[in-house]
């Protein structure tokens, strides 16, 4: 990997990304903490490390790789990255889901945040979003590359399977797609809800190439992409398939549906936040 | 004797192949992409022309409705072709949110829309893809009257920003509307001048409410024919305009009087200026197999029909 790779200032990112998500849900008693704190490292190395991005936003976004993300229901780690990124600033994060913010409780364009191109919530939407944006890359001549990040219960959607069938056909081999493989959806575990394994072997037949990366684990990650960035544009799209925890970093909601769209109460955020290091200031 | 003259009969789906060229032609961003229709759709004149701006994408119109949301991201301005049908009942959520709610430049063109649909019947026939798509926040909804109008649609809409619903149809149907008459989003046509009631009409029922004029005269009662071919925005002011001078109106649309054409005409006049008004469309029912014009007829949307119901609304006055 990169020797330029500072891990411990990605994991100070991230553990100010992690408190930024359990207060912002907290504060208004909704919004979904458990998918965002598992994805946490998967959206810190790709803003601080990934992926060749700006900033001053460009919702076109030629030149430089964009981002998309299906299940949108992780907005507390999406929106606590873009702040934490530069995209607009910091103290926002205190409008979460209240009358009148731009940081929707499912993020969308319709107010203007910078660094939303679609709005996604409705699940199952994303990756045919991705793959379409991949597709103008790929007309207009940019070398760029487009990320998507789906739940792994969103899997349970048939138009991923369309896109799916799209990308591969059609050669989009600028996609890179992830899959946040918790194995948790709202009423239970993925396995007993609807079962979608073997899903290497699905995306495969798909005609997609399958990494397989630990999600929670920076270094793991970062090489998965690098390995993804040299396997992509020879034909075919990319899937990271990602292992993470849901509730990652807190004690007491990792590993488990229950915290999929549960805020915590006050004793519970103390908790939590005396496990996570406020490492670049509270908002 | 109708007072407008049609040229020959074609088809309004033929229209937008046409104009899909070209706009193709004028606009290099212009791209298409069509779920296994190409030919119904008359799309193949846009492929071979520009082969690497056409997007086959099988029988999946979810992922069609999506792929061209995000291929706007960069610039491209996609025009999807399916049924009407599978345009809007099928994937209303992924126009809702993907399209609509995030306000991308799409042209979802709906071709076979309605009952002139015909022989395939009415799993196919869609009569409230007007109403799903009007209630959508950011959609514009078009309806042109013949293939000259639908040729001049579909190539305003490419210079047109933001998202569209283009609705045409399969049969061939009286061109009356002059060729290379520019289309302008939003603002009624007026067609024959009139005092004593007025006809809006959409659609295919463009030229059956001019038939419908015809008769009308000869029994004495003379009718304004107005083509509201921009079912959203509408042009309220046309609409009140009328009004005022003939005191009541007709709305004639193939699609369910329920989220029609009418509707939203009715609701501009209980607001502004409530005269008698009388609507010909589907009555809440399915359709069914058959000939286009015999359905029609069944249905209520004959030309006998339109004009029964301007006789109405006049005794109402």
């Amino acid at each position: 990997m990169s020797n330029q790779v500072n891990i411990q200032a990605l994991q100070n990112t991230a553990s100010q990304v992690r408190r930024d998500i359990v207060r912002m849900v907290h504060a208004v008693q909704s919004g979904h903490p458990g998918g965002s704190l598992g994805c946490t490292e998967y959206f810190v190395s790709l803003y601080f490390h990934v992926m060749n991005h700006n900033n001053k936003f460009n919702p076109n976004g030629e030149g430089e790789d964009l981002f998309f993300v299906s299940n949108g229901h992780i907005s507390p780690v999406w929106y606590s990255t873009l702040a934490r990124s530069g995209y607009f600033p910091v103290k926002e994060l205190d409008t979460f889901r209240k009358m009148g913010t731009r940081l929707q409780g499912h993020p969308a364009t319709e107010e203007g945040l910078p660094g939303i191109r679609i709005a996604s919530g409705s699940l199952g939407q994303g990756l045919s979003a991705c793959v379409g944006a991949a597709q103008t890359k790929k007309l207009n001549g940019d070398d760029s590359f487009v990320y998507v990040i789906m739940g792994d219960g969103e899997l349970q959607e048939g138009q991923v399977w369309e896109a799916a069938m799209y990308a591969a056909h059609h050669k989009v081999d600028n996609v890179i797609a992830s899959v946040d493989y918790n194995g948790r959806q709202i009423d239970g575990d993925v396995q007993d809800v609807m079962g979608i394994e073997s899903l290497k072997a699905k995306w495969e037949a798909f005609g997609w190439i399958v990494l397989e990366s630990e999600g929670n684990d920076f270094e793991n990650l970062i090489n998965t992409f690098e390995k993804a960035k040299s396997l992509a544009k020879q034909g075919r799209p990319v899937l990271n398939l990602m292992k993470t925890e849901m509730g990652q970093g807190v004690d007491f909601m990792v590993g488990s549906h229950k915290w999929h769209g549960v805020a915590p109460n006050d004793a519970q955020l103390e908790d939590a936040l005396s496990q996570l290091e406020e490492t670049l200031g509270d908002y | 004797m109708t007072k407008l003259k049609y040229t020959e009969k074609k088809d309004t789906r033929s229209g937008f192949g046409a104009g899909l060229l070209e706009a193709g032609k004028k606009n290099k961003d212009v791209v298409a992409l069509c779920a296994d229709l190409t030919g119904s759709l008359k799309m193949n004149a846009f492929e071979n022309e520009f082969p690497e701006r056409f997007f086959q994408v099988g029988i999946a119109e979810a992922n069609m409705m999506g792929l061209a949301a995000g291929m706007t991201i960069g610039g491209k301005i996609p025009f999807t072709g399916t049924f009407a049908n599978f345009s809007t009942g099928r994937v209303y959520d992924q126009i809702r949110q993907s399209i609509a709610y995030s306000d991308k430049n799409v042209k979802i063109c709906a071709s076979h829309a309605g009952l002139t649909l015909g022989e395939d019947g009415a799993t196919h026939q869609i009569l409230e893809d007007v109403g799903m798509m009007k209630m959508l926040p950011n959609m514009t909804v078009i309806c042109p009257a013949d293939y000259n109008q639908t040729k001049a649609a579909t190539m305003a809409i490419a210079d047109y920003d933001g998202p569209v619903y283009l609705r045409f149809g399969r049969p061939k149907w009286p061109v009356f509307i002059p060729e290379n008459e520019k289309f302008e989003i939003g603002k009624a046509q007026k067609l024959i001048e009139g005092s004593d009631a007025t006809i809006f009409a959409t659609g295919h029922m463009v030229w059956q409410a001019v038939e419908a004029e015809a008769i009308l005269e000869s029994k004495g009662i003379s009718v304004e024919v107005i083509n509201i071919h921009t079912i959203k925005p509408l042009d309220t002011e046309a609409i009140l305009a009328s009004v005022a001078k003939t005191g009541c109106c007709v709305a004639a649309e193939e699609h369910q009087i329920a989220g029609g054409l009418g509707e939203s005409i009715a609701q501009t006049l209980i607001q502004n200026n409530p005269v008698p008004m009388e609507f010909v469309g589907v009555n809440d029912s399915f359709g069914e197999s058959g000939k286009p014009v015999e359905l029609l007829a069944k249905y209520g949307l004959g030309v006998e029909h339109i004009v029964q119901a301007v006789e109405s609304a006049i005794k109402r006055k």
